[in-house]
Order: C-alpha cells, then structure tokens, then sequence
C-alpha cells in the first residue's frame, strides 16, 4: 500500500527531525538534571544563536563564520545569565524559576525585536547547501544531511565528554548526589556554571542550524520547547542516552504521523472529518507516548538518578 | 436696503442654527484599529499602521474637518486578546469606529463585542466566510475580500494554464480551510493530496512536501501567510521540488519577497499568486499610495497596507457624508454602501454581505526596475467578482 520511498523519505525526515530536537533536548536535559534547575528560557538561547549565527552569516556572507560566532556568543550570554539571575534561583521551588525564565523568555522576545525588529531574518544558504542528493531515485535535501551529520557529531562528542573525561565523571556525579559531590571538595558552583554554558552553546548550535530550515524569527524557541521537554520527560531527565533516543522517537512519530495518519483515517471515516481529524490527531501522538511512558516507566526511559 | 437685510436675516439664522451643527459634530473621531505588533507576525501589523498613516497625511489627519485620532492594539494572533483589546477599544477609549483584523479566527471572537456596542466594524483583511455569510450585519463592512475568492480565481488560473493535477497545503485553520475550499470549488483537475498541518506551531513541512513530490502532481498550492512563507519557500527549494510550479494565495507577498530576496530563494522569481490588488495596479490613488509609501518607509506596500488604506478612506467618506456628526448611523450606513471613495483598486461596489463585489488578478514574481522583488500583474482573472456566501447573509441589497 505505502510506497517503500516515501516511507523511507519520511524515515529519513523523521530522524532529520528528531536530531534537531535532540541538539536542544541534550542542553535542556543536562541544566535539569543535573542543576535541578527548570529553565524555560532555554528556547530563548536557541533563538539568540539562531539570530547571531544569521547576522553575522549574512554580514561575512559566511555560514560556517555563522555558526563560528554564535556558539562562543550564545555561551558568554548563557553564563552571564547563569552567574546573574539562575545561581539565585537554585534554592527556591520550581514554581519560582519557571517564574523566573519564563519572565526571561519576554524579555529576550523583546530584545530581540528592538535589536532586528519583528520580521525576523531569513539565512542565505551556500547554494550548494540548497540543493538536494539523490539517493535511491529518492532526493535528499543536502542540508538536512547535514544537520543530521553535526547531530550524531554532537551527540558523540557529549558521549565522550560525559563518560570518559572527569569532567563528565564530575557532571554524572553532580546529577547523583550533588551535596555528596560538594561534600568531597568538588566547587559545584563551577560545574554548574559549565554545564549551564555548554546547555546555552548546544542550544545556539540548534538555533544556528535550524535557522535555515525556519528562519530565525521571534518565539521560535517557544514552538518547539514543548516538543523538547515531551522529549527529555519520556528520555528520562539528566540523561543525554534518554534525550538522544526521545528525540529520534519523537521526531520520527511526529513526521510518520502528519505522513501516514490522514490516509489512515480515510479507511474508515469520510474524507473530509479524516482531513480535519488527522493533523490534530498527529499533534496530539506524541504526547499519548508520553503519557505511555510515564505510566509504564515514570523515571523516563533512561533514567539518570537511578544509581 | 434688501440685500442688508437678507444678509442680515441669513447671520441670524446662521447664529441660530450653527450651535446646533457644532454641536452634532464630533470634536475629535477616535478610530481603534485591531491587528497583530508584536511576534512573528507583528511585520504584517506595521504594514498596515504605515499605510493606515500614509491615509492619514493625505487626508492631513482630518476626516470632514474633524480631527481623527488612531488607536493601534495587538492581538497578538490569539481570539481572546483580540475580543479583549476590542472591548478596551469600545469601553475604555470611546473610540467611534473599530477598525482592522487580520486573522479569521480573532474577528470571529472579537465580531460581537462591537455589534453589541452598536459600532461600525471595518475589517481590513480577514475575509472569514461566516461574516460574509450567516453572521453578516448591517454594521460590518470589508475592504477586503472574502478568503475564498482568491484562491478561486487561482483555481479557474490553474484550469486555463492546463494543470491536471494539484496537491495542496495549507494550515488548519479557518482561512486555511476557507482557501482550501475555494481552489477546490473552481479548480477542474484532480486533486492528488491535501495536508493541512498545524497552525500556526508547525513550520516544518518535511513530511507534506515529500507526500507532495511521491504524487508527482502537476502543481502545488499553498497557502502560508506570514513567517510560515519564508520557512515553507525555502524547504520547497532543499526538497527537490523546484521543477514542480508552486501556485500561492496570500504567501508571496511584498511583506516576505524581501526575504525571500535576502535569503536568495531565485525558485520564488516567476511563481504566481491570485490578488485583487498588486503594487503596480494602474490607478491614480494607488500610484499615489504605493509612491508615498516608498518614499516615507522605503519598501512595497502589501496588500495589508493597501486595504488599511482603503479602510481609512472609506471611513472618511462615511464621516463626510454625514457632516462630522458620527452618531448619524444611517447615513454613515448609507456612505459605506456606496463606496464612494478613492479606493487603491478603483471603483467598486458593495453586495448585500458589505463585501466588495471586485476584480481579481494573476501575479507573478519578477525582478523591479533596482533589482528588487516585487509582484506584477499578468492578467484579469475575474471581472466584478462577488463571493459564493453573500447568498447566505439575510441582508438584502437596497442600494
């Protein structure tokens, strides 16, 4: 019945998809995790990223330059962030720093319009990046090969730091038992600091390459920050394992869904309720998977604190 | 002797009578002009106040002697700040006139409070087809149009362009539903697929666009207004798809060609799109509008602007017509029906649902004198076209 392409085309946009969320699911899972911190304006770090990143490619007519600048940028501004406003926050209740970030997602919406008004700004993409590769008689945007390529980049590279380096011995720790870990010497402040630095610069990274899918605009960060926390909740919170399956879970639920839901439908209702139906049965997927997990498994499916 | 005397009986009279006039003319006409400032898409927002100002100056900021003051409010894309802000508009500032709108869904919810005050309401771009239809009212105009009769006339363009198959995507929403039905309604060939993706969250279109290119339709519609276009035109090109036509409503726009430009999305140049106005519409006023324009804010005009424009000019006619004194209903009533103002499309006239009765055109993106993208107009697609829900509004045509 399905064509074999376009469910593989769909396969392939699905894990295309869920990547992007994991390069945001991975800086958001680790600031909650391990800081115990919820930060609401962590979309607000991957609109700045996603800003810089096509000012200054726009500017130097360099993507690459782009993304050079906005990383290091997005980081500086996550940590003055952290060292100014979060640090202060970490002794209160949740209810007070979703309070907090979310008067911080104003605030950065408002920033951003009165630095580069409310138009948002469309990235020129090399135009060898504009184009498509055909593989198996199915075309392939290069660019989404691309982001899928940086994703599993990113995700090794968190591999490695979290697991193999002391540093990431320390961020485990941090996620296990913080007091134990300050107990031992270790200044937790500075870990935080960095773990909340490199949460900002993954988040830029996630701005810069969506940027030339979506374009940068205002709220972005909103639209799919919900998508991102149903990501981190069914991976299991602090855990990047979790937030690297999630995503992949989600994105490919999501794209399947608005593919194959509406025929779905039409099999047993009439065409016109199966057309309104479906889009809003497809939205609604990825949260009865949440609701599934929690159910089964209330820590996620990776937990992080488990031992 | 005689003349002294008529002249001296007529101050008289005039003494008499004119506290009287001055009295029923207002002193200052307060108009509340709803539409979305902030967000993404706020640009459509400051379209529409810089040309509800280019009105403004060309009237010198008076409409029958009366000076004319202009409240902007967001609504921030949502129904109920929308309604919320309308009631503020009517209860906390007085204004006389509620003007603006242009989102189906947030004039749906925001359509009572004004009736129920007993105000005009001029919607300047949601052309929802219940107003047009059942909920039409004595007391709401449009110069606008209704959603559908653009895509229609894109419809009745595809049939004589030879297109046999079509896929379609738009958001679901009401307009989104409302431009579906409309290509539907006209279009003879077959109709491949139909997505309707989430609106306005969803601005990844991964998925429809390749269930578009399996069909090997003939074209692709769309129907993505605001920041959806610049995201929807760019996946179109990363997708493979620019040997597919696209055929667009409401989407290619002066507001995102600029965009579209700065991002070098070239597969934009040549596409067409269905409008009953363009920047290069050859009428008096609206050389004059779309000149003055460039000069005060150097871009095109969309069509948002124009239409505001015309909300504005439309509303000074009425307040002329009854001489300042805005609680003449029935004659302001009277002026609005017959729209008799210098409209940026010319002259048209108004069916019994206070829709214009109008001509449609085909558009196509070209290259402008500088280099700059803009829409042109290719040919007439509808000749005094009134829309298909006018039969269901109650109001008969007594004008």
């Amino acid at each position: 019945m399905v064509d074999p392409h376009l469910l593989f085309e769909q396969l392939f946009n699905g894990v295309q998809y869920g990547i992007l969320l994991f390069l945001l699911a991975a800086g958001l899972t680790l600031v909650f995790g391990i800081m115990d911190m919820m930060n609401l304006a962590h979309g607000s770090l991957y609109m700045l990223g996603a800003y810089i990143a096509a000012t200054v490619s726009l500017v130097t007519d360099s993507f690459l330059l782009g993304i050079a600048v906005a990383l290091p940028a997005t980081l500086v501004v996550g940590i003055f962030l952290e060292v100014v406003i979060l640090r202060k926050l970490y002794d209160r209740g949740h209810l007070d720093q979703v309070l907090a970030t979310f008067g911080m997602i104003l605030f950065f919406n408002e920033l951003v319009r009165l630095i580069w008004g409310p138009a948002g700004i469309e990235v020129p993409l090399p135009s060898i990046l504009n184009q498509s590769l055909t593989l198996f008689s199915i075309p392939l945007p290069l660019y989404r090969i691309l982001v899928i390529g940086v994703g599993l980049a990113v995700a090794g590279f968190l591999y490695v730091l979290v697991v193999k380096t002391k540093v990431g011995m320390l961020i485990r720790a941090g996620a296990s038992n913080r007091e134990m870990v300050g107990a031992l010497g270790i200044d937790i402040k500075k870990i935080f600091t960095l773990v909340f630095g490199l949460g900002a610069a993954l988040a830029a990274l996630a701005g810069a390459m969506a940027g030339p899918i979506f374009a940068a605009t205002i709220g972005m960060g909103e639209n799919i920050l919900i998508q991102v926390l149903v990501v981190i909740v069914i991976g299991g919170i602090g855990s990047i394992r979790g937030a690297f399956v999630g995503a992949l879970l989600i994105g490919v639920i999501e794209i399947m869904g608005r593919s194959f839901l509406g025929d779905f439908f039409k099999l047993f209702l009439p065409d016109n309720a199966a057309e309104t139906a479906a889009p809003a049965a497809a939205s609604m997927l990825i949260y009865i998977l949440m609701a599934g997990v929690l159910f089964f498994r209330p820590q996620g499916l990776f937990p992080a604190r488990s031992g | 002797m005689k003349k002294t005397f008529i002249l001296g009986v007529s101050a008289l009279a005039l003494t008499l009578a004119a506290p009287q006039a001055m009295a029923a003319k207002a002193k200052e006409i307060k108009i509340g002009f709803v539409t979305t400032l902030s967000g993404g898409a706020g640009v459509i927002g400051k379209d529409m106040r810089n040309s509800v100002q280019i009105a403004l100056d060309h009237l010198g900021n008076k409409m029958g002697g009366v000076p004319v003051k202009v409240l902007f409010e967001d609504d921030q894309v949502k129904p109920e700040v929308g309604k919320q802000k309308t009631e503020k508009l009517l209860y906390k500032d007085k204004v006389d006139i509620i003007s603006g709108f242009i989102w189906s869904h947030v004039v749906l919810a925001s359509r009572n409070s004004v009736v129920k005050a007993g105000k005009f309401l001029i919607i300047s771009n949601a052309g929802t087809s219940k107003i047009a239809g059942r909920l039409c009212h004595k007391n709401i105009f449009s110069t606008s149009w209704q959603n559908d009769q653009v895509p229609m006339a894109m419809g009745e363009v595809l049939n004589k362009r030879g297109v046999k198959s079509l896929y379609i995507i738009a958001p679901n929403y009401a307009a989104g539903r409302d431009m579906v039905a409309g290509v539907e309604r006209t279009f003879k060939g077959k109709i491949l697929g139909k997505d309707l993706t989430k609106w306005p969250t969803q601005l990844d279109f991964s998925a429809e666009l390749a269930k578009a290119r399996a069909s090997k339709a003939d074209g692709v519609f769309i129907f993505y207004p605001g920041r959806a276009t610049n995201a929807f035109m760019r996946q179109y090109a990363q997708a493979g798809l620019t040997k597919t036509p696209l055929y667009s409503v409401f989407s290619v726009d002066s507001l995102s060609l600029p965009k579209l430009q700065q991002a070098k999305l070239t597969n934009v140049l040549g596409t067409y799109s269905t409008q009953f106005w363009a920047p290069d519409l050859d009428t008096p006023v609206n050389k004059k509008f779309v000149a003055d324009y460039r000069k005060k804010f150097g871009s095109y005009p969309s069509h948002y602007g124009a239409q505001s424009y015309d909300s504005i000019m439309l509303i000074d006619s009425a307040v002329r017509a009854a001489g300042g004194d805005l609680k003449k209903m029935d004659t302001m009533r009277a002026a609005f029906r017959k729209a008799d103002y210098g409209s940026v499309r010319g002259k048209y006239v108004y069916g019994n649902n206070h829709f214009p009765i109008q001509d449609f055109y085909l558009r196509k993106v070209i290259a402008d004198a500088d280099g700059k993208w803009t829409t042109k107009i290719e040919q007439k697609v509808y000749t005094n076209h009134q829309d298909v829900y006018a039969s269901k509004c109650k109001m008969k045509k007594t004008w």
